[in-house]
């Protein structure tokens, strides 16, 4: 009955009361929001390459590393030889070796020279390969395989020819107009660095460097394409290798000897570990959109500490008629928390509710656009810990309304003051 | 009309050498000597600002004095917690207001199930013989509330005399030891005042309740056993300069 009435209450200051549960609703699913694409970040993050036990390029820093040869950012400062990345293949611990040698790029796209082995052994989210969305892989010298976005941003289809101009940037610095390239194949969205990649073989990385000596054309020579099809395009450098072993122990000997390789200065790196040291980098900005969030949802329970205060004075009445009949300052105080704590519970499933419609309607749209994939499911774990926290802070916010409807119903004593 | 009190009962209202004061106020305020017996109907006037509603608020419990002894129904509340009080309250006193009686979201029939609320050994009281819905429907049938407005629409919605009439009720269900009543008929005109007072002392001959009504208007003394003023309990020593109102 006594829940009964404090609810009643409740509705009969129904606007505030609603005001209140909209804006608690509003920061509780901002928070889920930020907490979701966080974890969704980190997870896509971590999802960009899996089934890889080793990078190996020239020595430098192992993010550096990971990021050009992964995320296709920056620049490697050196190559491997083609000796040293032949060595490594024929180790025995060694299963399979993916060579990759980048440098040049498409329209703003990152050229990538690779093997077949690519699109066997590279893994993303969980375990998934590179699927095709329509044509094969390269099979020709001068064939091409887009990842997604490329196709998507320009427009290209299996079939399109394609040039490739030598040096990054959105135009390129010079074009290789005389190796047009022919578009074999695209691939699956991955959400990952890969659909912003354009693939083509290692031979054709050298096809296209026949008549370039150190970066710029020599002048009077131009080889034709059949020409260059009759020519020996074993590359003699390449960017990086992916690496995966025979068996899971044997990585680290591996990782050993490749750091330790007498003839050149290599780096080998676990991906999840360096992954993990990039993340840790960007962990920062992390950390700092947690910490607005979390002011967001301090702010609203504030704002309803700051209506139910506001409320006491208009409540008096209602106050004096529960000590009348027998209520204790102790009960009033808790139909405070109690108001307190309903306005809480109401705010975290609203906002829940928010949440959740925003991300099955925004979800998809992210996905596409970002590749940033965010699972449709119920605040799990870490997110419900949070809810949970937060009605618990609700309720324990009612206690500073609580004391002070304690404090006015021990002073009123008999008289109703309104 | 009343029952003559057997001499062995304890006085329902018991007050002794009480001296009071409001925290931050320069009111003081002292009773020598102030008795009620069981049944009795006691009117205590008293000039406004006199100190009236602060005596109820001593005697319910709400308030509690720096000195002096009061019993209620021979229980002294001094030597109860505050807890205690709020639940002896509940249990022994029916209290109506001047105004502002009701909840004023909530139902007549809510409001007056809501004096049995905090009162565990009242409310059984009222269900050895009926379920609190069918007794609180019961008294606002017999206080005159139309039953077609006990339920189903807020206090709020009610003229004042109806919503006295619903105060009276919560005041009354599980019968009280003692109703408390401060000035519950200001704010009705003179002929639903005699209507109103003749339907609680309807229901007081019923239950053999005290009665300690509060007012400033001597006309009502007709209806009492007893009339007090308020002067005449005030303890002038301990509060000299409040004796010249
Ligand atoms: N809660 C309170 N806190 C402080 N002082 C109070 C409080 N309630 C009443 N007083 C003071 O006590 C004095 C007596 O007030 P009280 O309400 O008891 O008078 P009253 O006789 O009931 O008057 P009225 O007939 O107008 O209701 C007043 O001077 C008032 O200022
Ligand atoms: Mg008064």
């Amino acid at each position: 009955m006594l829940l009964r009435l404090s609810l009643q209450s409740l509705a009969n200051r129904r606007s505030t009361a609603l005001l209140t549960i909209l804006a608690l609703a509003i920061s509780i699913a901002l928070f889920l929001s930020v907490e979701r694409v966080r974890t969704g970040a980190r997870a896509s993050f971590g999802n960009t390459i899996a089934g890889t036990d080793l990078i190996v390029g020239a020595r430098s820093g192992s993010v550096q590393l990971l990021l050009y040869s992964v995320f296709r950012i920056g620049n490697a400062t050196n190559n491997m030889t083609w000796e040293s990345y032949r060595d490594i293949a024929d180790r025995p611990e060694v299963a399979w070796t993916v060579p990759i040698s980048l440098g040049d790029s498409h329209r703003g796209f990152r050229v990538m020279g690779t093997t077949d082995a690519y699109f066997e052994h590279y893994r993303f989210r969980g375990n998934a390969p590179l699927t095709f969305a329509g044509g094969k892989r390269f099979d020709d010298l001068f064939d091409a395989v887009l990842g997604a976005d490329v196709a998507a941003d320009l427009g290209y289809k299996v079939g399109d020819p394609i040039v490739v101009a030598h040096g990054l940037g959105a135009v390129g610095f010079t074009k290789h107009e005389d190796m047009p390239f022919w578009v074999s194949g695209i691939l699956a969205k991955t959400g990952t660095p890969v659909d912003r990649t354009v693939h083509v073989s290692l031979k054709a990385i050298e096809a296209i460097h026949v008549d370039w000596q150190s970066g710029a054309r020599t002048p009077g020579r131009s080889t034709g394409a059949d020409a260059v099809r009759a020519m020996d395009l074993t590359p003699k450098s390449i960017t990086a290798v992916l690496v995966g072993v025979t068996s899971k122990l044997k990585t680290f000997r591996l990782q050993r000897h490749i750091n330790e390789y007498p003839q050149e200065p290599l780096l080998a790196v676990l991906p999840g570990v360096a992954l993990q040291e990039l993340w840790s980098l960007i962990g920062v900005a992390e950390s700092a959109l947690a910490g607005v969030s979390g002011m967001v949802v301090l702010t609203a329970l504030i704002g309803m500490v700051a209506a139910i205060l506001s409320s006491l004075s208009e409540r008096r009445r209602e106050m004096a008629i529960l000590r009348a009949v027998g209520a204790g300052p102790s009960i009033v105080g808790c139909l405070m928390i109690l108001e307190a704590g309903t306005l809480a519970l109401a705010g975290a499933f609203t906002g829940t509710f928010l949440f959740l419609a925003g991300l099955a309607i925004a979800g998809p749209i992210v996905d596409q656009a970002y590749g940033l994939y965010l699972p449709f499911s119920l605040p799990s774990g870490r997110e419900f810990l949070i809810l949970a926290g937060f009605v618990c802070g609700g309720i324990l916010s009612g206690l500073v309304p609580a004391i002070g409807a304690y404090r006015m119903s021990l002073a009123d004593g008999m008289t109703v003051r309104q | 009309m009343t029952e003559p009190s057997t001499p062995s009962a304890p006085p329902t209202v018991l007050l002794e050498h009480v001296a009071f004061q409001w925290p931050g106020s320069a009111f003081r305020f002292g009773v020598d000597r102030f008795r009620i017996e069981k049944a009795e109907r006691v009117l205590l006037l008293g000039p406004s600002g006199g100190g009236k509603s602060t005596l109820l608020g001593l005697i319910s419990g709400i308030s509690q004095p720096q000195k002096g002894l009061i019993e209620l129904l021979g229980t002294d509340l001094a030597k109860l917690s505050s807890a205690q009080r709020d639940r002896f309250r509940a249990e022994h006193l029916g209290v109506i207001f001047q105004m502002f009686n009701l909840l004023p979201y909530a139902s007549a029939l809510d409001n007056v199930r809501l004096g049995l609320s905090f009162a565990p050994k009242r409310e059984r009281r009222v269900r050895e013989k009926e379920t609190p819905e069918k007794a609180a429907a019961r008294l606002l049938t017999a206080l005159g509330l139309p039953e077609d407005i006990q339920t189903g629409q807020p206090a709020s919605l009610l003229s004042s005399g109806q919503q006295q009439r619903v105060a009276a009720a919560r005041a009354l269900i599980g019968d009280p030891e003692l109703v408390i009543a401060d000035e519950p008929t200001s704010a009705l005109d003179g002929e639903s005042q005699q209507a109103f007072l003749e339907l609680i002392f309807k229901q007081l001959d019923r239950s053999g309740s005290s009665l300690l009504m509060v007012s400033h208007d001597e006309r009502l003394s007709r209806w009492f056993d007893r009339v007090i003023r308020l002067a005449d309990i005030k303890h002038r020593e301990e509060a000299p300069d409040a004796a010249t109102s």
